[in-house]
């Protein structure tokens, strides 16, 4: 490790936490100068280390390594690097050293997972990550995030004991720690899929997400967008590659999400079930598990990242200058933010995979692939759920947000740094949407696949504007499901509410039991004590000559007698020696 | 948030508020769906699936699965909606 550090400077991740320690003690433009340094750092020492592990600590008999580098866990290195700086750029005026350093924990952690060479090191960011999230959501500071934030860490810290537990069986079983690719085959396993599977929103495990990421601050959600879930889908794609679980469990997600995306409320929740949709995509491909299936999951991680990122970055931008982010609050703001507007439709665009945007060349991977493995069911699943996403994301978010009724809100555009961060976001969507090639240069396996093809141009176009289409007409007869105030339940509700009954349940259960035990121990108990100890010797002695007294005709008087005796001192002088004998008898026996 | 920021200001108009505007963008959005519509004749097409061959199956598809997917959510919040502060 010292050696390493020496030659190739700190792990990614490490530049990030560490770096992070120091911004409160910055002001002004240091503290920016830092921050956005950061990324840069971490950017240039990935460029500089070659394939293999670095980093390696030797602990107990075991080898950490914080450097596993490869053409799987490099993309996923860059686009998380990338994603920072962008989320940075965009949060650079806020003033909350909390959110900075928490993000930027987060951040480091994801990468900590991404680069991590054995089970527990993993684990270790991987708790990382739960808690320095968790902070992002908390520092809403509204009544709603805390409540959200503790049911987010709640399910996380079960989540992260699943996984522990599988990884303590796995390392008893085979005595080995090194990440491998792992079959669903034995209880260890199972437990590690599952807690992985909670970080990557797989139904029913994924109402966390929709909870938690819409209570986040403006642009916290930028980088929750970005790290649990993806990293998640790593790990997925590194331990679990071809698990044909993984192909249903991602068409079935990819569908879930988007009838719940098309009657939500609030835009950012929205945005919560559409990421939870484009994972499931990227789960499918890890279940698949071809060459082309694997380069279709990390090409779509990675143009997701930035179209996820920059409709949380717009969604926020709108927050955080009209203060509303609901469908029946806000509307026509294309008129003040223009901008914003188009960053939008950008981001819509690129995550509904229109040609010339990101998400045409990576998701149409993952699509092919199912298509070559002849999975005709799994791969209408998949096409049902594309049509899905232009009504939710690619239409619904940017028509209700800037277009719609006119809400009368005349906000104006969100400060420079935020509309920069967009900005770039936005050309990174274009650019790997006109240029793919940069992108499958990275990819895992060579690629052979071309996207641009008329075929496939006309073809996608097609769903998609005839998607519009129905669209259109539903909205204008008025069968598109009206903007209401009001919440959709979801597999949430098994935690939510039965909770609070449970809880009632409980509280009588212990409360009742509380004052029972208190009457019996704190009140009743303790005066019989203190009775006793009054007069303890009368007490003894009556307690000793019961057998003899409760036979004798005239017991009161003679309880009486010994009372009276005792407590004036009149009783004979042999009781108190025999007494005292007995004392040292009892002491000789018990000690 | 400045409140001066989020006056409603009437005095303007913006480029959709003119209808003809609105019929621009729908007549060029019309013509795109025909046009694809006749592209389609011209194309040679390879699927993984035979249904991929079928004249304008995507476009019938996407119509179809979005028509669904509006009408299942419709559904769905007969039976999920609940008031705002239902978890309060």
């Amino acid at each position: 490790m010292i050696n390493h550090i020496l030659t190739a400077g700190f792990p990614p991740g490490l530049i990030f936490i560490i770096g992070s320690l120091f911004i409160p003690l910055l002001k002004g433009k240091f503290k920016s100068a830092l921050m956005l340094s950061l990324p840069l750092l971490a950017f240039i020492t990935l460029l500089r280390v070659p394939e293999g592990n670095h980093w390696v600590i030797r602990f107990m008999e075991y080898d950490l390594v914080f450097g596993h580098v490869d053409r799987l866990s490099l993309p996923f290195g860059y686009i998380f690097i990338i994603i920072s700086f962008i989320a940075v750029i965009f949060a650079l005026k806020v003033e909350d050293d909390l959110q900075h350093v928490s993000g930027f924990i987060y951040a480091g952690s994801a990468l900590g997972v991404t680069f991590a060479g054995d089970l527990l090191t993993l684990y270790i960011f991987w708790e990382f990550m739960a808690v320095a999230s968790t902070f992002l959501i908390l520092a809403r500071r509204t009544n709603e995030s805390q409540s959200a934030a503790f049911r987010y860490i709640l399910i996380h810290v079960i989540g992260g004991l699943f996984l522990l537990a599988g990884i303590i069986l796995y390392i008893n079983d085979t005595g080995s720690m090194t990440i491998v690719n792992m079959s669903l085959s034995s209880l260890s396993t199972w437990l590690i899929f599952i807690g992985i599977a909670v970080n990557a929103a797989i139904p029913p495990l994924h109402p966390w997400l929709k909870d938690a990421y819409p209570e986040a601050t403006v642009t916290g959600a930028v980088f929750l967008s970005a790290f649990t879930t993806k990293s998640a889908v790593y790990v997925m794609a590194r331990i679990f590659p071809g698990a044909e679980l993984l192909i249903w469990l991602g068409a079935f997600m990819t569908i879930l999400p988007v009838f719940y995306a098309e009657i939500e409320n609030d835009i950012r929740r929205v945005l919560g079930y559409s990421l939870i949709n484009q994972v499931g995509f990227m789960m499918c491909g890890v279940g698949i598990g071809t060459q082309l299936a694997i380069n279709g999951t990390v090409a779509h991680a990675f143009s997701h990242i930035l179209y996820k990122a920059l409709l949380f970055m717009a969604a926020g931008s709108v927050l955080h200058v009209t203060g509303k982010i609901k469908c029946t609050e806000i509307g026509g703001l294309y008129r003040t933010m223009p901008l914003t507007c188009i960053f939008c439709l950008i981001g819509a665009a690129s995550i509904s995979a229109f040609p010339l945007f990101s998400g045409f060349v990576s998701k149409s991977l993952i699509i092919s692939a199912a298509g070559e493995g002849h999975m005709a069911a799994i791969w209408l699943m998949l096409q049902f759920a594309s049509a899905g996403v232009i009504a939710h994301a690619g239409i619904k978010v940017p028509y209700f947000t800037f277009f719609s009724h006119d809400s009368g809100i005349r906000a104006k555009e969100p400060p420079l740094n935020m509309l920069i961060a967009m900005g770039i976001a936005a050309f990174l969507c274009v650019f790997i949407g006109i240029y793919p090639q940069p992108l499958y240069n990275i990819l895992p396996y060579p690629v052979e696949y071309i996207p641009y093809t008329s075929a496939h141009v006309v073809g996608q176009l097609q769903l998609l504007t005839f998607g519009i289409l129905a669209f259109y007409l539903l909205l204008k007869s008025g069968y598109y499901p009206a903007e209401i105030r009001a919440i959709n339940i979801d597999t949430d509700w098994f935690y939510r509410k039965p909770i609070r009954v449970l809880n009632f349940v409980i509280s009588r259960i212990f409360n009742g039991l509380n004052s029972y035990l208190d009457q019996i121990i704190v009140k009743d108990f303790t005066r019989a004590v203190n009775r006793f100890a009054l007069e303890p010797i009368t007490n003894l002695t009556r307690f000793i000559l019961y057998p003899i007294l409760s036979n004798l005709d005239r017991k009161e008087k003679y309880e009486q007698s010994i009372s009276s005796s005792f407590r004036n001192g009149t009783s004979p002088v042999g009781i108190y020696a025999a007494f005292a004998g007995l004392f040292i008898v009892v002491l000789y026996m018990f000690l | 948030m400045e409140k001066d920021k989020q006056i409603t200001d009437n005095s303007r108009t913006y480029i959709f508020d003119k209808p003809q505007n609105v019929k621009i963008v729908l007549t060029f959005f019309f013509s795109l769906l025909v046009i694809l519509f006749v592209a389609d004749f011209f194309i040679h097409k390879h699927g993984h699936f035979p249904w991929e061959d079928w004249h304008s199956f995507y476009a019938v598809f996407g119509f179809v699965a979005c028509v669904m997917v509006i009408f299942i959510a419709k559904l769905l919040r007969l039976f999920t909606k609940r008031d705002e502060r239902y978890y309060d």
